[in-house]
């Protein structure tokens, strides 16, 4: 407000604001005499040469679109390709009646109503003289018939383009990923120049990961054309940069191996080459057929997909969260003798059960009856609950924690691959900050044995496995093993050289309780050792689904599929060598030892039976 | 450049007339608003390839425009001057609104979404960033003291900042000369003036630091088109290509050959000038430059005859913050501005500047009509 020296002299004022008036009137005549001569010499000095460059014949930037990098597996395996595809399209300006041609064409040809009305949207956002496309992927059939009236079809003609295709179809959906038309949020987001001319881009898996290696870089001619557009001379020519090729890690016949033994179930194998951290296979279970989204899959197909209870567009080995059951437990046991909080002879007693001191809830183990007193290795061969509960109670959480982060769990595994999920390993801040709770001792136990809020994606189990075979040496897994350009090609990935400290004595002691998983006489998949030199070292798991009431029993018969508990195996070989680590998920599978071990028993002696020189 | 219109035409009001004083609408003004709107509809016409869905949505948002003006141009601009701490509070408070849930929402978002429309915090901010400084500055004696300055200064740069960060250049800019426009009318002195001009072009590396990569690549561009034909340049080469040969008469209505401009996806928004340009050549161009100066002509007597500072200052800053708008859109597109994204007013397709615009006419028609009889 005003104070009392603020007296305001109106008249003065006044002028002030007139001078300003004017000021600005002549500020205004400056300015816009400016644009004014700019536009003269525009419009009258430069005219002839604009003109000539507009007028008859006028120059026209094109842009060069480059063509897709191809995927390769590891041996060279076609899995991403370009092959030519050939679309009916209409200049709308050159068609007399466009209704009248669109039924006849429909009678000669099987065009839906639904592609008409994509047409007739496409074709009121484009010019007039713009070819818009009616019919996308003809058949050579199709072809042949418009071929013959083609003469009394003006204004209508066939283009030939190139359309991504993956030869292996649902084999490898998830990790190779696919390229769909670019839609308009991406387009705001898109460098114009580079993208220019494209119609695709990568959406899933690799295709997006990789999607600036895998675009190249747009070239353009500038063409001189006349007032129809027709092409008279190019007059420069900057060549497009095709895409990287990208040649991967995968083996496409191992994950044909795998793909086809996970049939009729649900869940994800991931196989990782420990030597060098490169994934040999990387299945989810139920696939679905990337084909159809590069030419734009119809609604209800998408619908279908999208709803389906089997979800098949889920990426379950990079994103799908599951209890990692009793694979966890040679983990813990590393975690036991590390902090010394057991040895390797100290046997335990197992009654079938445990209770924590004034507990009345009674901790089970799998096996009614109990094991009887175990040491380490008979704990992990007949994967002893009660000796693990033991163990996480004596371990404490806080250790657990710090431990198992060392494997990855928690984290991402620094894939190359985008939209990997964290999982859960839990810690008491964890669940102060999001359940604004204490931790319960209860939670150590069930953790001990891989349930509760324990939550692992099947790519962190691999890659865990495969740091505890190669002795702590923390491998990480990677798709991608090259590039390769027109000039030179380029590996992506160097080789980690992160270490967790451990001693080989305790890692030996857990390996050799992996191995009698798997050899030994009660192991829990000893099913899957038959005619093989080598040793192979695992761990069956079987994750809960449901809880099973206190005093209830489970019986895999009475319970719905969906309720089933999930299968889980981890496992690497040889042994002694290690040179392969296989994590598998069988969702509602059941027993780990019987569903999911015969599964990673396919993939581990097919990579070793091939790779036998090595 | 006249400013003087003939008083006696309202003393004669043809019945048209009469209503249209009794709707508080300026005649003057009002035939200039509809010129320009044919003019728009023409030309939306020819850009938009024919398109009669584009003229009628553009035909609805000018009317939808058009009655808020009316409406406006009824309320008495006291109640502007009453309510501008609030409204300028408010687009001050939606701007962070909408810059928080930008962040959400991951990546640029300068609307709020209400359900059947959308609504843009920086087209209010807009009008009542002047609005707000011609509020404070009335308060105290004109010329304003280096205290009222240094407040002023940072009323106007919370909108400016705000917006910037969305980011939009082109908005930023055009509320940042509304608010220094009314510290120019309000008689800021010439040499604070001078001193700011020279103290921003020795800040200008200090910007460049903060700019986002794709607003330093459109000063680049600016610089020199040629160096990226299929990209950033290439707005600008086809825009002067199609002015140019445009010659004097231009190619008349609907014979913009430039088939070039297909690739120009703001046609018919930021660039239509270069097809306006190209069909009515440089008279049509000199004619269009005429009827936007009679506009501004007619706003700064209004300004002129208004009867107290607050509206003084507002209608001036309105009107001059119209000039800034014409001259950068028109500078860039013949390429010698930078490319910002600030629409040709009131002829660009797009509906929310075309409604901001004419709620600007409107305020201003208020403080024409409301004067008090002498």
């Amino acid at each position: 407000m005003p104070d009392i020296y603020f007296i305001k002299d109106h008249s003065v004022e006044i002028r002030l604001f007139l001078g300003r008036i004017v000021a600005a009137i002549i500020v205004i005549f400056i300015l816009t005499t400016g644009l004014i001569i700019r536009l003269i010499y525009l419009q009258i000095v430069g005219n002839e040469h604009y003109s000539s460059l507009a007028k008859d014949n006028s120059i026209k930037i094109v842009p060069l679109v480059p063509t897709r990098g191809m995927i390769y597996d590891r041996h060279g395996k076609v899995l991403a390709e370009n092959t030519p595809s050939y679309s009916l399209e209409i200049i709308p300006e050159q068609v007399k009646n466009i209704d009248d041609t669109l039924l006849r064409l429909q009678k000669l040809l099987d065009i839906s109503n639904e592609e008409v009305e994509q047409f007739q949207k496409l074709r009121k956002r484009q010019k007039r003289f713009a070819s818009t496309p009616l019919l996308l992927g003809m058949s050579d059939e199709e072809l042949a018939k418009f071929a013959v009236v083609r003469p009394y079809f003006s204004g209508v003609d066939i283009h030939r383009q190139l359309v991504r295709h993956y030869p292996y179809s649902d084999l490898a959906a998830h990790v190779i990923g696919y390229v769909g038309r670019i839609n308009e949020t991406e387009l705001k987001q898109l460098p114009i120049a580079e993208y220019r001319g494209s119609s695709h881009i990568g959406k899933l898996g690799l295709e997006f990961s990789y999607e600036n290696e895998l675009h190249g870089k747009t070239g353009y001619a500038e063409i001189e054309t006349n007032v129809q557009a027709r092409l008279l001379n190019t007059l420069y020519e900057l060549n497009p940069e095709p895409g990287a090729n990208l040649y991967l890690s995968l083996d496409i016949d191992l994950q044909k191996t795998a793909y086809d033994a996970m049939a009729g179930f649900n869940g994800a194998v991931v196989a990782i080459d420990i030597k060098t951290g490169g994934v040999l296979v990387f299945v989810s279970r139920p696939g679905f057929d990337p084909n159809p989204f590069v030419i734009g899959i119809a609604n209800e197909a998408y619908q279908a997909l999208q709803s389906s209870v089997n979800q098949p567009l889920y990426n379950r080995a990079l994103r799908g969260l599951y209890p990692p059951g009793s694979t966890i437990k040679p983990f813990v046991a590393l975690a036991g003798l590390e902090y010394e909080a057991i040895s390797a002879e100290q046997k335990l007693y197992c009654p079938g059960y445990y209770q924590l001191p004034r507990v009345i809830h009674k901790y089970r183990d799998w096996k009614k009856g109990g094991h009887g007193a175990v040491d380490l290795n008979q704990a992990l061969t007949e994967s002893c609950d009660v000796y693990f509960y033991r163990l996480a109670a004596t371990l404490g959480i806080d250790n657990m924690y710090n431990f198992l982060k060392k494997f990855g769990f928690g984290e991402k595994s620094g894939i190359d691959l985008i939209g990997e999920k964290l999982g859960l390993l839990p810690s008491r801040e964890w669940k102060r900050e999001q359940k604004n709770q204490a931790w319960y001792p209860g939670e150590t136990l069930i953790a001990g044995i891989g349930q509760g809020y324990l939550q692992v994606t099947p790519l962190q189990l691999a890659k865990a496995t495969a740091t505890l075979a190669n002795q702590g040496k923390v491998v990480t897994p990677f798709l991608v093993d090259k590039t390769v350009r027109l000039r030179g090609e380029r590996a992506v990935f160097n080789v980690g050289n992160d270490n967790i400290p451990l001693n080989p004595i305790n890692v030996n002691t857990v390996i050799d309780g992996m191995i009698n998983v798997v050899h030994g006489a009660h192991g829990t998949a000893k099913g899957i050792n038959k005619n093989i030199s080598y040793q192979i070292a695992g761990k069956t798991g079987t994750a809960q689904v449901m809880g099973i009431k206190q005093g209830a029993k489970y019986n895999e018969n009475n319970i719905d599929f969906k309720f089933r508990d999930h299968a889980l195996f981890i496992s690497f070989a040889p042994a002694n060598d290690p040179k392969i680590a296989v994590a598998v998920v069988v969702e509602n599978g059941g027993h780990g030892g019987s569903v999911a071990a015969p599964i990673a028993g396919q993939v581990i002696k097919q990579f070793l039976r091939d790779n036998n020189e090595n | 450049m006249k400013i003087e219109l003939r008083h006696e035409q309202f003393e004669t009001p043809s019945v048209l007339g009469s209503f249209l004083r009794k709707l508080h609408i300026d005649i003057p003004l009002f035939i200039g608003l509809i010129l320009i709107s044919i003019i728009s509809l023409l030309i939306l016409y020819s850009a938009g390839s024919q398109d009669m869905d584009v003229i009628m949505r553009q035909i609805s948002r000018i009317s939808l425009a058009f009655v808020l003006m009316t409406v406006l141009a009824h309320i008495d601009p006291y109640q502007f001057k009453r309510f501008a701490t609030l409204l300028f509070g408010l687009g001050v408070f939606l701007l962070i609104a909408v810059l928080i849930m930008g962040q959400i929402g991951k990546g640029a978002q300068r609307w709020l979404e209400l359900g059947f429309f959308r609504f843009q915090p920086s087209e209010m901010i807009k009008i009542t960033t002047p609005m707000m400084l011609a509020w404070y500055l009335a308060e105290y004696p004109l010329p304003p003291k280096s205290k009222q300055l240094f407040i002023a200064i940072i009323l106007i740069a919370i909108p400016t900042l705000l917006i910037a960060k969305q980011p939009d250049l082109g908005t930023a800019l055009l509320v940042a000369s509304s608010g220094a426009g009314v510290l120019f009318f309000a008689g800021l002195s010439w040499r604070f003036l001078a001193v700011v001009i020279v103290a921003l072009s020795s800040l200008t590396p200090i910007i460049w630091h903060f700019m986002h990569g794709y607003q330093r690549d459109r000063v680049l561009t600016f610089l020199n088109p040629e160096a990226d034909p299929l990209g950033r340049g290439y707005h600008i080469i086809q825009s002067k290509i199609a002015i140019g040969s445009g010659g004097i008469y231009g190619k008349g209505w609907l014979g913009s050959t430039q088939s070039e401009l297909e690739f120009l996806p703001e046609s018919s928004t930021d660039f239509i000038f270069a097809v306006f340009a190209e069909e009515f050549g440089l008279a049509g161009c000199l004619g269009l430059l005429t009827l936007y100066l009679l506009i501004i002509a007619r706003c700064l007597y209004i300004a002129s005859q208004a009867q107290d500072t607050f509206n003084r200052l507002l209608a001036s800053s309105l009107a001059f913050t119209f000039f800034v708008y014409v001259f950068v859109n028109i500078g860039m597109v013949i390429g010698v501005l930078p490319v910002v994204g600030v629409p040709l007013p009131l002829i660009s397709y797009g509906g929310t500047s075309i409604v901001t615009l004419l709620a600007g006419f409107g305020i201003l028609m208020s403080i024409h009509t409301h004067r008090n009889s002498q």
